[in-house]
């Protein structure tokens, strides 16, 4: 049994590793922050509201999703749903991370999964080994979750500012498009995630008419259907 | 709704996406009739999101080869497949597009 003294030194060594990790990453991640912000600055909507997506949602393609649905006064309904559709991957990564939580205390198992982003998961999935004792797995992790998240709330309110003051002319709003397909194309890693991909993008085209953002979700459902059967008949 | 009701809903609508299984599973891990299906959102979503935008950028579907969003996009797809990286990726399509921009 490690001595206080002993547990805590190994924490803070845990989260200096977990912050030494995460670092690189904010070269990709600071430029999607901005364009979340300049997405923001360049809406109809209050700057607070936008900007408080940032600590109440903390998912940068949801929260361009919510910010453009709001803008552009969709159905409640639909501004709702479509982020939350977005988002439902990070149950993908609660299920992953559910095994080695489980040693931590309630509490924790309670407030760590707000910190559960892309990245955070990414990162702590591969360096988590099946015998981490609990200390590795709670700092490491807080290493990386709130390094993500303080620079998060940076860059987004950066993006804001500056957004205001960009010409129209420099076709930003592209940017939006370019990291959706940054996240899709290593998401798209088996057949059956090609065919969600294709269906889903197919539909989502086809459903242009259909009222703002209803096609998104449309799409959606239609994609995993479709992955899933591809992936019923190919596992057969 | 007001602006805020929605933004305080959809945070914690994620926060229980987030807390699901950490919430409820301890060791014993996902039943795959869930984690299967789950795996596949990423990918469907993030296309249903990202293709109209480059096949369609003004509502309208356009194959031609006028749609610099679309070509760009492309240019995109093949850096996001090689360097799998955010950042790269949006370096790559913006250069594209300026310079299909600046040429046509």
């Amino acid at each position: 049994m490690p001595s206080e003294e002993e547990r805590v030194a190994l924490a803070k060594d845990r989260f200096v590793e977990g912050v030494k990790a995460v670092s690189p990453i904010l070269f990709g991640v600071a430029p999607f922050g901005l364009i979340v912000g300049v997405t923001i600055a360049a809406g109809d909507v209050d700057n607070w509201v936008g900007w408080s997506t940032s600590w109440l949602v903390f998912a940068g393609a949801a929260q361009i999703a919510l910010i453009e649905l709001l803008n552009s006064e969709a159905l409640a309904v639909v501004a709702i749903a479509t982020p939350l559709v977005i988002n439902l991957r990070h149950a993908m990564y609660s299920a992953a991370m559910a095994p080695p939580f489980s040693q931590l205390s309630s509490l924790d198992r309670l407030w760590l999964p707000y910190l559960l982003t892309d990245q955070a998961f990414a990162i702590s999935a591969s360096r988590y080994e099946p015998d981490s004792d609990p200390t590795t797995v709670k700092y490491f992790y807080l290493g990386t979750g709130v390094t993500l998240w303080v620079a998060w709330q940076i860059v987004t309110m950066v993006g804001i500012v500056v957004g205001a003051q960009l010409p129209a002319a420099w076709s930003l709003d592209f940017t939006i498009a370019l990291v959706f397909l940054g996240l899709l194309v290593p998401a798209v890693a088996s057949r059956p995630a090609l065919v969600a991909a294709v269906v889903g993008g197919v539909v989502a085209v086809l459903s242009l008419e259909l009222p703002n953002g209803t096609g998104i979700i449309a799409a959606s459902v239609a994609g995993v259907a479709a992955g899933s059967i591809a992936d019923w008949r190919l596992s057969r | 709704m007001s602006p805020w009701l929605i933004v305080i809903i959809v945070g914690i609508g994620t926060y229980l996406t987030r807390l699901s299984f950490i919430g409820i599973l301890g060791k014993a891990g996902v039943p795959s009739y869930i984690e299967r299906p789950l795996k596949l959102v990423a990918p469907a979503v993030l296309a249903a999101i990202a293709i109209p935008q480059l096949v369609a950028p003004a509502d309208v579907v356009d194959f031609s080869l006028g749609n610099l969003r679309l070509l760009a996009g492309l240019v995109a797809i093949a850096v996001a497949w090689k360097a799998r990286s955010i950042g790269s990726t949006i370096v790559a399509g913006m250069t594209a597009l300026w310079i299909l921009q600046w040429l046509f």
